[in-house]
């Protein structure tokens, strides 16, 4: 049967045609108007899922706190599983899903894997943490990192040994040192080993110990060290590993003049604090970490406590709340959530009022942050707490620390 | 000296190894299922040992006799209900049927408990004895003394006990045991219990040494692994000394030449052995 469209229902079509062609609009308009999509990638499981975890209790203060403090955007939470090929795909799985800036990822490798992602994708990725000088040596132009790289680490890490020692007037003449043998640590090592001759130590490393970084038992990796007998014991760690090596130090009596981290984590950390009490106590890690002189790092810490009574609230914690601020931010001055715009943003970057201790949060060419001095964070009545440079400091720093036997 | 202090705190972590890896042997020995749970059985019995501390106060060792209970009944609840019924299939449906249950046993850990590492905190975990030049890390000592006392116990089992005897039977010949009346059902769930129960213990132990993370099962199956064909699949003795050999392979390769290194010598002394003795040391051709 044919049938012939009469001038009433075309009428009728056209209105409904209409309608919808409208509603279409109003939908464009709509989505234009949604507030910044963050993907967020932490290793949430698997072996670096304490520290992930730890990371996202930092996110989840920056949903709430950010928002108080003007700032428009919701996250979009995804696990890495601490394996960079899960980064890699849940970074894309994010892309999908409308993310229009991705933050992460904690550790280097699964950083890597993020970074190659969002350029491929032409999607801005901040780097809340990551150390590996490569990731913004490769011309990237979405990868934004808010962090030192292990040659920033090393060297201001490193720096602060003099510091302490021309502060405690101790000086030692040989170290051993400990580190984990991943990318971090590798990374550190060759850092480490650049540096030592050019920042004038004091001292000379006698013994260089590589362990697993997914070691179970370290007791001969102390007993070798132990064996060195050197003045200070240096290491580069994570967390778990940081636990078990005192733990193996406590027990094979190995007491040197300090345990001290040139810049990794593990000894500041909840779970170190935690687990070892009284042998937690004066280790020593010279890290970037929140600037006791800046109100917005009382203010952040304060909402962390309180929302996570009896975790410390890290370097970890900083950087990660610094890193979702720095995209929001961005949204802020971009308007828009389109890449180019974000982009532009990123690059524009200036944030006076921060976390962490350094100046301005500002990108140079290769969307790197410069401003990201360490300080000597020692571990004091179960804190991490700022002990150099002077100016910041919060307490004076001991040195040498007292043997394991004395603790009390 | 130094050294003999590395030699020694490798055997003592060797022989909690060799608890472990025991009842691995225990199971393929008698059922010839391999096992590819084992190390999440382990894990198992840690967390066991853990809430048990938690919640009672009560040490890992002293707990020990009730988690080795509790995975005994585990391990024949196990065998009877489930992998009985996989015995004459063929050994890659074995082989999926256990990595299973391995999956199921790692994603439950962790929904109960998170990925956190835990550990019991226990008054004497620092303490060190000095024995002449040997320096003893308390832990250890107890912990090895613990495995030494349960590959004794489980060797008086098998050796004078009826039912221990009647599995040796299965083990020999399961088509004899059968025809002399032996209930052989029965008997496989109860050597899959003993195996679980085995490696129960060795995780009260091990809790004694390394902090409980829910990952960490894959790597001991490994160990355990590398450790009865080394010793040879299916011989106790075997068992043992294997773990032994590898605690102190490890120690020694670890201080010698780079801690990195230290798996890398215990696949290369695997290698080694199936080169030149491929039943492995204890083991029957």
């Amino acid at each position: 049967m044919k049938h012939h469209l009469s001038r009433r229902e075309f009428g009728l079509g056209a209105a409904a045609t209409g309608a919808v062609l409208a509603a279409g609009g109003g939908v464009t308009r709509a989505r234009a108007a949604t507030p910044l999509r963050i993907g967020s990638l932490l290793p949430r499981s698997g072996f670096e899922a304490l520290i992930g975890q730890g990371c996202q209790r930092s996110v989840e203060v920056a949903k709430k706190l950010l928002p108080e403090m003007g700032y428009s955007f919701e996250v979009i939470d995804a696990d890495t599983e601490s394996k960079p090929e899960v980064a890699r795909t849940q970074a894309e799985k994010l892309i999908r899903e409308g993310a229009n800036i991705l933050v992460g990822a904690f550790d280097s490798g699964q950083t890597f894997a993020i970074a190659q992602v969002a350029e491929q994708n032409g999607v801005p990725f901040v780097i809340n943490i990551g150390s590996d000088p490569a990731i913004t040596e490769q011309g990237y132009k979405f990868v934004f990192r808010n962090f030192p790289t292990s040659i920033m680490l090393g060297t201001n890490g490193l720096s602060r040994f003099n510091d302490l020692f021309k502060a405690t007037g101790t000086t030692p003449k040989t170290a051993v040192l400990m580190h984990v043998n991943d990318t971090f640590g590798q990374s550190m090592l060759k850092g480490i080993n650049a540096l030592m001759p050019k920042l004038n130590l004091p001292f000379q490393i006698v013994e260089t110990i590589a362990y697993d970084p997914q070691a179970k038992d370290l007791s001969i990796e102390v007993a070798k060290a132990k064996a060195a007998h050197a003045d200070i014991h240096m290491v580069v760690t994570r967390l778990n590993d940081a636990i078990l090596m005192t733990r193996e130090m406590v027990k094979q009596k190995y007491d040197t003049m300090a345990v001290i981290s040139p810049g990794s984590p593990g000894m500041y950390q909840t779970q170190f604090l935690k687990v070892l009490g009284k042998y937690a106590e004066y280790a020593i890690t010279n890290v970037p970490w929140l600037d006791p002189k800046q109100q917005l790092a009382h203010t952040f810490e304060a909402a962390f406590t309180k929302a996570y009574p009896g975790e410390v609230c890290d370097i970890d914690a900083g950087f990660t709340f610094e890193g979702i601020m720095i995209c929001a931010d961005a949204y802020k001055r971009a308007q828009s959530t389109t890449p180019e715009a974000l982009v532009e943003a990123l690059k524009a970057t200036d944030i006076k009022d921060r976390v962490m201790l350094g100046g301005s949060i500002k990108f140079n060419e290769k969307g790197q942050n410069i401003n990201l001095p360490s300080a000597c964070v020692q571990n004091r009545k179960g804190k991490p707490t700022v002990v150099l440079p002077a100016d910041n400091a919060e307490l004076k720093p001991v040195f040498p620390v007292p043997p394991w036997s004395k603790r009390t | 000296m130094l050294y003999l202090n590395i030699i020694v705190a490798g055997l003592l972590t060797g022989a909690v190894y060799g608890l472990m890896a025991l009842g691995l042997s225990v199971i393929f020995g008698v059922i010839r299922v391999v096992n590819f749970a084992h190390g999440e059985m382990m894990v198992v019995g840690m967390y066991a040992a853990y809430l048990i501390a938690v919640e009672t106060g009560l040490d890992p060792i002293a707990a020990l006799p009730l988690v080795t209970a509790g995975l005994f009944l585990f391990g024949y609840i196990l065998q009877r209900g489930l992998i009985n019924r996989y015995i004459a299939r063929p050994e890659h449906e074995q082989f999926l049927l256990l990595l299973a249950v391995a999956t199921i046993i790692t994603a439950s850990l962790l929904m109960g408990f998170g990925p956190d590492a835990r550990n019991v905190q226990l008054d004497y975990a620092y303490d060190s004895f000095q024995l002449g030049p040997l320096l003893l890390d308390k832990v250890r000592v107890l912990a090895a003394l613990g495995a030494v006392l349960g590959v004794a116990a489980l060797w008086a089992f098998f050796k004078l006990t009826r039912t221990g005897k009647a599995i040796r039977a299965c083990a020999d010949n399961q088509f004899g045991a059968e025809v002399v009346g032996l209930d052989v059902k029965r008997l496989y769930a109860v050597t899959f219990g003993i195996g679980a129960a085995c490696v129960g213990a060795a995780g009260c132990l091990m809790l004694l040494l390394i902090d409980v993370q829910p990952y960490i099962a894959t790597d001991y199956t490994l160990l355990a692994f590398i450790i009865v064909i080394l010793g040879g699949l299916g011989s106790m003795p075997g068992a043992l000394l294997g773990g032994l050999l590898v605690g102190v392979s490890e120690a020694l390769s670890g201080f010698v030449v780079d801690p990195s290194l230290k798996s890398a010598f215990s696949f290369a002394l695997l290698i080694l052995v199936l080169l030149v003795r491929p039943q492995g040391l204890l083991g029957r051709a």
